[in-house]
């Protein structure tokens, strides 16, 4: 048992959210927030730290050691150290399931699938490339294009009754499918969970997986009917942390934890 | 305080300036010959049959080499949409968009490297070999109109497992045939010594290029890929003579003094990688850089390897080109490439595979039919791919590729 009082923040700047993790330590979450990362990096992750110390009703000094991740993790003014996005999500991942597993990742601007084995080593890892097809902001642009609230869209892919599969795999011949399905007159509700749908294929496209899945991200944690949808691809049970969003910035957290141990 | 981005220190070779000396000799007497007409020019690709055109006295120019220049100069990202809007997609190989961009707008990186000269050398011929793909004979075509002068080649073999005496019968007699054109172009008669003289000389340069790569199995390496593809300029366009050797003569013994004082291109040689592909040439430095601040050199390539031809033979020279032209690793099938690149992890002890997805050049691209897969299953070898191009920088995002290369040697790292 360490000192009850001491904290360790693991800050995940990603290209659309940046994410901060309080962690006490006992790996207990104390405090966390999740904000757009917007143009000012810095100023995100300063005043996402201002939250997270709120919520778990700290000062800053408390923290003991702070590790950044994330596409903007060389911006964040109170970090000692820095780790790529992968390895948080595979120790995030490995903390709450520590087993071998396939971790897939659903971000705003890319997925990442990473492959654990039993002693959370990583295997492998992949990043999606070159395109928004399978991320956050396919969902985005397509809720744009459709002018539906991206808050709305997991209640209307739920109750979808004949979806509509979209064959294209990129994203600007997906928008141009949508619109096809709409004049000639496919429910809302069924175009939204053919565009889940899609998601979930380019993520299947991206490598083979192991046994247990875990999915975490954005894209999951607001979009909870994605997980039943992909239990039914996969066939298979899929593990799913309990904030997926923070997974990254809990990873970022331990390793601060054992930074300092080290 | 933010964490601070660690300074690199990378080791240059002395040497590098005298190859930069050769390069510049070779680009002077090029134009030298142009503005004089003392020598008949010939356009040669890479791995083109530069032998017989020496020994026809033409001097060779290599296209390749200019697009890498742009390449590198990063003048090629906005000289390659010329290219687009002619028709050359900007799906196919960005030397050839580079390069026909280039000249469509009359620009090119020789006459800020090398002052006085204005423009490539206007071909008398142009001379190829689909060995390596089929973008170089298009690539020519092109010329060949604008300029209106001959084009001639071979027409090679590509996914050749064993190199048999009927591949080799073809391709000798392509190059047997290509002699009288190539007379009427020169004037003058081929001489079957000054051949046989090329091809000595183009092999005592390819076994001197080979020793020089080799080097790099020491530990810690003393030079790195990124060295290798500016150190091989002697080796495509200079092979067949003199100073070529000379060059790597110089070169060799630098490296063999690093090698005995173990002197590393880094100072903390932590992870020895394998890059399979070509180049990002805009970001050489960049890349050079990103590797050695995470104490991971690359030292070692199947691409630098490519201008080695140890099949060649002056007592036999027309079969032993052809044979020394269709052994090349870009010329085989997997299996034979997989082969050769498992040599070459053991040779150079090799903890991990940087597969380059070059958007433009599947020819040199080995990770889209399970390559690293099958590999990393049989070596236990990890790999990494990263998307990008040789030449287009629109086809690349620094960011993942940075993300990326830093996660992989964090796995190195953490399986140590
Ligand atoms: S091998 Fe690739 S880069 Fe070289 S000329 Fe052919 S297509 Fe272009």
């Amino acid at each position: 048992m360490g000192d009850p009082l001491t904290l360790f923040a693991g800050i995940d700047v990603g290209a659309s959210r940046t994410k901060v993790a309080l962690i006490d330590s006992n790996k207990r979450l104390t405090g966390y927030a999740v904000e757009k990362s917007g143009v000012d990096f810095s100023k995100t992750a300063e005043r996402c730290l201002k939250i997270s110390l709120n919520m778990a009703d700290a000062e800053k000094e408390r923290i003991k050691y702070a590790v950044s991740s994330g596409y903007g993790r060389k911006n964040v003014p109170y970090s000692n150290e820095t780790k790529t996005e992968i390895a948080c999500h595979a120790k995030g991942c490995f903390h709450f399931f520590p087993e071998a597993i396939t971790i897939v990742d659903i971000g705003g601007q890319d997925n990442k699938i990473i492959k654990l084995d039993d002693k959370g080593h990583r295997i492998s890892f992949k990043m999606n490339r070159k395109c928004a097809a399978g991320t956050g902001a396919f969902l985005e642009e397509m809720s744009a294009r459709l002018d539906i609230p991206l808050e709305d869209l997991n209640d209307l892919a739920a109750i979808s009754t004949n979806m509509v599969k979209l064959g294209s795999y990129c994203t600007v011949f997906s928008g141009t499918e949508v619109l096809e399905n709409i004049r000639n007159g496919k429910r809302i509700e069924d175009i939204v969970k053919g565009l889940f749908y899609s998601v979930i294929k380019r993520i299947v496209e991206m490598d083979s997986f192991s046994d247990k899945v875990v999915f975490t991200g954005g894209v999951v944690e607001h979009n909870p009917y994605m997980i039943e949808m992909a239990k039914e691809i996969f066939n298979k049970d899929i593990l799913v942390p309990e904030h997926p969003q923070l997974t990254g910035a809990f990873g970022a957290a331990i390793y601060a934890m054992e930074s300092v141990k080290a | 305080m933010a964490v601070e981005e660690k300074k690199v220190t990378i080791r240059r070779l002395k040497t590098a300036k005298d190859l930069g000396k050769f390069m510049a000799d070779y680009y002077y007497e090029l134009d030298d010959a142009v503005k004089s007409g003392k020598n008949k020019i010939a356009w040669c690709t890479s791995v083109g049959p530069a032998e017989i055109l020496r020994g026809m006295g033409f001097l060779v120019y290599f296209p390749e080499t200019h697009s890498a220049m742009l390449g590198t100069t990063r003048m090629a990202t906005d000289l390659i949409p010329a290219a687009n809007a002619i028709g050359y997609s900007p799906e196919i190989c960005s030397y050839l968009t580079a390069d026909i961009g280039a000249f469509i707008q009359g620009k090119t990186p020789l006459s800020k490297a090398f002052p006085g000269i204005e423009s490539v050398p206007k071909p008398d011929v142009l001379v190829y070999n689909t060995n390596q793909c089929r973008d170089v004979q298009d690539w020519f075509a092109y010329y060949a109109d604008k300029f209106n002068v001959p084009l001639v080649g071979v027409n090679s073999y590509r996914s050749v497992g064993e190199v048999t005496p009927s591949h080799t019968a073809s391709i000798k007699m392509q190059l047997e045939n290509m002699i009288e054109p190539l007379e009427k172009v020169a004037g003058r008669k081929f001489d079957m010594a000054v051949f046989k003289e090329a091809v000595r000389l183009s092999k005592e340069c390819s076994d001197l290029w080979e020793r020089v790569l080799a080097t790099g199995s020491a530990k810690p390496a003393p030079l790195s890929f990124f060295d290798g593809t500016t150190l091989m300029g002697p080796a495509v366009v200079g092979r067949g003579t003199e100073a070529a050797i000379d060059c790597y003569n110089l070169l060799l013994e630098e490296l063999e003094e690093r090698v005995s004082a173990k002197i590393g291109v880094i100072d903390d040689e932590k992870f020895r990688l394998y890059w399979e592909g070509m180049p990002v040439w805009g970001r050489l430095s960049a890349h050079s850089k990103l590797f050695a601040g995470l104490g991971a050199n690359v030292i070692a390539s199947t691409y630098c390897s490519s201008w080695i031809f140890s099949a060649l033979d002056p007592e036999d020279p027309f079969e032993s080109m052809a044979r020394a032209y269709t052994e090349l690793f870009i010329v085989r099938d997997d299996d034979h490439k997989e082969k050769y690149i498992k040599e070459k992890i053991d040779f150079f002890k090799i903890d991990g595979i940087v597969y380059h997805n070059a958007r433009t050049c599947p020819n040199n691209t080995n990770c889209l039919y399970g390559m690293p897969q099958r590999i990393e299953n049989e070596t236990g070898i990890p790999s990494l791919i990263i998307d990008g191009d040789l030449n287009d920088l629109r086809c690349l995002s620094d960011e993942q590729t940075k993300t990326n290369v830093e996660a992989f040697i964090e796995q190195l790292e953490e399986n140590r």
